[in-house]
């Protein structure tokens, strides 16, 4: 029986990995190297910015085992949403590094693929004017022409399709802008003549790498085996298990629904699955179901810059200022807002989170008990760097020294545990696109370039 | 009949992004009698979901129950997207506490 092998390194390329779990794998004789290196988890200011999730540094550390492994057994490398974001400033980063690695271990050989995830603002444009593009959530704000010209960069999630046709034509390195994040292994899948279903869902599950295994991690290695009748998930360190119960409840990972997952082109539909144990460790997935949709939509991602904030952070530890907090900090924030009265009250926002009262889940909370002590975190976001920290300089000053009453500790009302106390932090973004768009089929926006380096 | 926290219930009781728009909380069982006395009481339901959490029935777009994982799943619409100005938790990971809370009678 044909069967494919995928090695999955870690959830998120640079969060690192044991070399001893890829070697196992190694020695199981995969047939490619897939690795998600993407997400929208950590927010917009990645993509609006254009700079990576993790460290250059821890980058090159997990990409350098797979890139010389790869090459010396001969098997190809993909990594999904490269940078992070996977936009033009992204790829280009992570190219950088990779021609590092290669000249640092002599891999000129490789034949690199690249395929672009970038998606022409003028095309959206006339998209949305023949509403083919619509808002993927219940609060994704419209997308006006002046909203969409002040995004940054929009990306877009490829599904399988380029990356089987980067295969096809022999690459060893396929560097994808944003995709979907099991598109990567699906291709592998595809191109070996292997169930889409198949690889897809065995790709929802290896993009997060060990998050499935008991115990589970984003940090260790796993193996995914695709047949024409189900696919198999082995964990590659002797530490972890998978189970029936614990690979199903993946399929619920950050997704909507727990068993139809929308992606590039299709929905995944895994109601019917069977999982079961195979052996000590392994489970062995069958009845996964693919449809194709019409039309055939992307998901568009895109970010805008919304201000700049300047924050503090402090702490306090009087019983008197912890029962009337709340109180005290509207106060100061009348009391800043009177003291600016020149400059107009939307050109800036003051917001509280008082850690240990209700910072986390806000007016959910009900649990109402007053703490020993209280972390605050106050924030200004102004229409500038320079307004926000005026405005944060003047609340913080007011904060401390504000005589409230009923007040014993007249010296000072805040405890900073940094000097300075106020941290200008830059521009804060928003997702201002979010949205699917109607496109011919799964190539037409998601161009492919070949190099070696 | 006896009180439990839903918390105390649950094998896994978690919140997550489910894109930077939605919230989506996952509760877990492993034991399959304490899952379908849960799913078939009909407690867990738009109304209550709108209650615990301060939304409109309308932002609730899913729950499912899902027998092979033993577990049901949740996604709502979140008032603030993710990671912009005034979000307090960017990952949407610490939002299943008002869930957990939830007594149930079983």
């Amino acid at each position: 029986m044909k069967n494919i092998k995928i090695l999955a390194p870690c959830g998120i390329l640079g969060y690192g990995y044991p070399k001893s779990s890829f070697l196992n794998g190694m020695a199981l004789k995969p047939d490619a190297i897939v690795v998600d290196a993407g997400s929208t988890d950590a927010g917009p200011h990645k993509l609006g910015a254009g700079v990576a999730i993790v460290s250059q540094r821890s980058y090159k550390k997990d990409l350098e085992i797979m890139m010389v492994e790869g090459a010396k057994a001969g098997i190809p490398i993909i990594i999904g949403s490269a940078g992070g974001s996977g936009g033009k400033v992204h790829v280009e980063w992570s190219l950088k590094i990779i021609k590092e690695i290669i000249h640092e271990q002599s891999l000129h050989h490789l034949k690199i693929a690249v395929i672009w995830a970038d998606i022409p603002k003028n095309i959206i444009q006339d998209r949305l004017h023949s509403n083919k593009v619509n808002p993927l959530g219940l609060t994704v704000k419209e997308l006006t022409k002046n909203r969409l010209e002040e995004t940054s960069s929009v990306v877009a999630q490829m599904g399988h399709e380029p990356i089987v046709k980067a295969l096809e034509e022999g690459a060893d390195l396929i560097i994808c802008g944003r995709a979907y994040d099991p598109s990567p292994f699906a291709a592998v899948a595809a191109y070996h003549g292997l169930p889409l279903s198949y690889g897809y869902h065995a790709g929802k599950i290896l993009e997060c790498a060990a998050l499935c295994a008991v115990p589970g991690t984003t940090k260790d290695c796993m193996l995914g085996i695709i047949t024409q009748e189900g696919f198999t998930i082995t964990p590659l360190s002797d530490d972890r298990v998978c189970t029936p119960l614990s690979v199903a409840a993946h399929t619920f990972y950050e997704k909507d629904h727990p068993y139809l997952l929308h992606g590039p082109g299709y929905v995944l539909n895994l109601e019917d699955c069977k999982f079961t144990q195979l052996d000590e460790k392994s489970v062995y997935v069958t009845g996964s179901k693919i449809e194709k949709t019409d039309p055939y939509t992307i998901k568009l991602e895109g970010a805008i810059k919304v201000g700049y904030r300047t924050f503090v952070v402090a702490g306090v530890r009087d019983a008197i200022m912890i029962s009337k907090l709340e109180e005290i900090e509207q106060l100061a924030k009348e009391q800043v807002k009177n003291y600016y009265s020149d400059i107009p009250c939307e050109d800036y926002q003051i917001h509280f989170m008082n850690y240990g009262l209700n910072a986390v889940i806000g007016e959910l909370e009900t649990n109402k008990g007053l703490p020993h002590e209280v972390g605050i975190v106050f924030e200004v976001l102004a229409k500038t760097q320079e307004l926000a920290n005026t405005v944060c300089g003047t609340l913080r000053s007011t904060l401390l020294h504000y005589g409230y009453d009923g007040r014993k500790s007249t010296a000072g009302n805040l405890a900073f545990p940094f000097s300075p106390s106020d941290i200008p932090f830059g521009p804060v973004y928003e997702f201002s696109v979010y949205h699917l768009m109607e496109v011919k089929d799964g190539y037409e926006m998601f161009p492919i370039e070949y190099l070696t380096l | 009949m006896t009180q439990y926290k839903l918390y105390d219930l649950a094998k896994v009781i978690r919140s997550k992004n489910s894109g930077p728009f939605a919230i989506t909380l996952d509760v877990l069982f492993d034991n399959p009698d304490i899952y379908y006395k849960i799913k078939n009481n009909g407690l867990i339901d738009k109304k209550l979901i709108s209650r615990l959490y301060h939304i409109p029935q309308e932002m609730i777009s899913q729950i499912v129950f899902y027998d092979p994982a033993l577990g049901f799943k949740i996604t709502f619409a979140r008032k603030i997207s993710s990671g912009t100005s005034f979000d307090t938790d960017v990952y949407g990971a610490q939002q299943h506490a008002p869930l957990g809370e939830l007594v149930i009678e079983i």
